[in-house]
């Protein structure tokens, strides 16, 4: 009876377990890569960069139709330009970073938006920006699960230069010539990322997988290697859990596992262990020494 | 002639091309522990950087001699870090292997023993798996001291590294500087404390924008180059009073 409940829908329905191999995946690859996301500060610099992938995903759709290597192919493109022009425009000018990713990605938007809707229906439009999870074949299931283990490799090798990058970036450069290198391997490894969560969750919410797990393992985390263990440990419950409620209570899939992503962060902030409720708690007490 | 670490040949550092450190001429002889003492806005922290290559110079050069740039240590005197970073102070001190570890390598129990020694040696043993946003500023001073420690550096460079640490942590951190001196390390300290120098310090070099002694602690901080050092600031004030008025007449 509670058997039926937690796994039938994945032991009956195939394209139920395609979206879970999927999530999973997106979990093991994109997490890790959005707690170094959230540590660099760049929890919105993230968000800007999903929103940018979407005219080269509907300029790839304009000329293949939704082709999985078309749309993947100019999500990345769009994705890494936006980024590369950003960085230029915030050393090169007065403005901040910031700043001009916010300018890039809003006319990118309202590019992508505009392309798809001259030539594609609303149903294309939606499946841009929320993704089909329940939809995913072979090859999209294969493209996410690539894009994670190129993830953690990447992650695995350059992650000493990689915490230095975010500790103190200046101590990195005195020791190792390797600070570009780190900075731009993952700039790419968050694009690559979006733009596999983006054929899951589509382009408004994949960066929800990458960023709200990370977030509440923050709460629970005292040192590095810890919070992404418990970041990807949230994804897939988060993940597991909003398939389900989205199969029982027939509700948009994508939307589901974000927000069950997000309770589940709600609960952390409260009674994690930096949470509100515990420092609170915390503070009527004390050591001795 | 002693075996020189350090040369500086006329060299000049700056801003925007404004001069800080004005034809310096000097060496700096392998092992010395030198004080570089002077006015506010001498170039004393331009001076540091310059030599751990993150200034260049607008003319002149910085010879090393038997030292690679990488090899450097450099303690800036505010360390650009993220203090909310989720990492023990054990990490953050172990990184001072870089040169052993690389990108990949991991620690092996010998690489343990000297980052616990390192901690050890500066009153943080207790301290290693405390986050580093729980320390006090002193107690990150001590903590960036022991990381220094571990790089195992031909020549370094600390930017006023006892300017905002109290008696006891001075006391620590000037027995470990005592220590590298022993070492044959070249060590040149940014120092405001005159009598930290007196006793602590063997070289001086008394920078105001120029070079005005370089030498014997003793001698270079004699009081009519005290008093040349701030003569030299002063003119270089009026002249930035005349700069002004320029500025003012043409509004």
């Amino acid at each position: 009876m509670i058997g039926d409940f937690f796994f039938a829908p994945f032991s009956e329905f195939s394209f139920m377990r395609r979206a879970l191999v999927g999530c999973l995946a997106l979990s093991l690859g994109a997490t890790p890569v959005g707690v170094f996301l959230m540590l660099r500060r760049m929890s919105l610099t993230g968000d800007a960069m999903a929103h940018a992938i979407l005219p080269g995903a509907a300029i790839g759709f304009l000329f293949a139709g939704l082709s999985l290597q078309a749309m993947t192919l100019g999500g990345v493109v769009a994705g890494m330009a936006v980024a590369l022009a950003a960085g230029f425009v915030s050393r090169s000018t007065v403005l901040r970073e910031d700043a001009s990713l916010a300018a890039f990605y809003l006319i990118s938007l309202a590019l992508g938006v505009l392309i798809v809707s001259t030539r594609g229906s609303n149903i294309d439009l939606m499946h841009l920006l929320f993704g089909t999870v329940l939809a995913l074949n072979n090859d999209a299931i294969v493209l996410i699960a690539g894009i994670a283990s190129l993830s953690l490799l990447v992650l695995a090798t350059l992650y000493r230069p990689l915490v230095l990058e975010c500790l103190e970036p200046a101590f990195l450069r005195s020791v190792s010539s390797l600070s570009p290198l780190t900075h731009h391997a993952f700039l790419t490894l968050v694009v690559i990322n979006l733009v596999g969560g983006f054929h899951a969750l589509g382009t408004l919410m994949s960066i929800g997988v990458m960023i709200l797990p990370a977030a509440a393992a923050r709460f629970w985390a005292r040192d590095i290697s810890t919070l992404i263990g418990i970041a990807v440990g949230l994804a897939l419950l988060g993940s597991y859990a909003g398939l389900l409620l989205s199969f029982h209570a027939d509700l948009p899939t994508g939307s589901c596992i974000v927000l069950s992503i997000g309770a589940l962060y709600v609960v952390s902030l409260l009674i994690g262990r930096e949470g509100v409720l515990t420092n609170w708690y915390r503070s009527t007490r004390h050591l001795e020494a | 002639m002693h075996d020189v670490a350090l040369e500086f040949v006329d060299l000049t550092l700056g801003y925007e091309s404004h001069p800080a450190v004005h034809h310096l001429q000097a060496s700096i002889p392998r092992g010395a522990l030198v004080a570089i003492v002077g006015p506010n806005g001498a170039g004393k922290s331009t001076l540091l950087k310059g030599v751990a290559g993150i200034l260049a110079p607008l003319a002149g050069e910085i010879r090393l001699q038997g030292c690679a740039r990488k090899e450097i240590a450099y303690l800036p005197q505010i360390v650009d870090m993220d203090r909310s970073f989720p990492i023990s102070v054990f990490d953050l001190v172990s990184v001072g292997l870089w040169r052993e570890l690389g990108t990949l390598g991991g620690l092996n129990r010998q690489q343990r023993q000297r980052v616990s020694e390192a901690l050890a040696a500066v009153g943080l043993a207790s301290f290693g798996r405390r986050s580093i946003g729980s320390l006090s500023g002193g107690q990150l001073q001590r903590a960036l001291f022991a990381r220094v420690r571990l790089r195992d550096a031909p020549v370094i460079l600390l930017d006023e590294p006892l300017t905002s640490v109290d008696v006891e942590t001075a006391h620590t951190l000037l027995g470990v500087i005592r220590q590298w001196h022993a070492e044959q390390r070249t060590v040149l300290a940014v120092l405001h404390d005159i009598d930290q120098v007196h006793q602590h310090f063997p070289h001086t070099l008394l920078l105001s924008r120029e070079l005005v002694a370089f030498g014997p602690t003793r001698e270079s901080l004699q009081p009519s180059n005290l008093l040349r050092a701030r003569q030299l600031t002063e003119a270089f004030d009026e002249h930035a009073h005349a700069c002004q008025r320029h500025a003012s007449e043409a509004a």
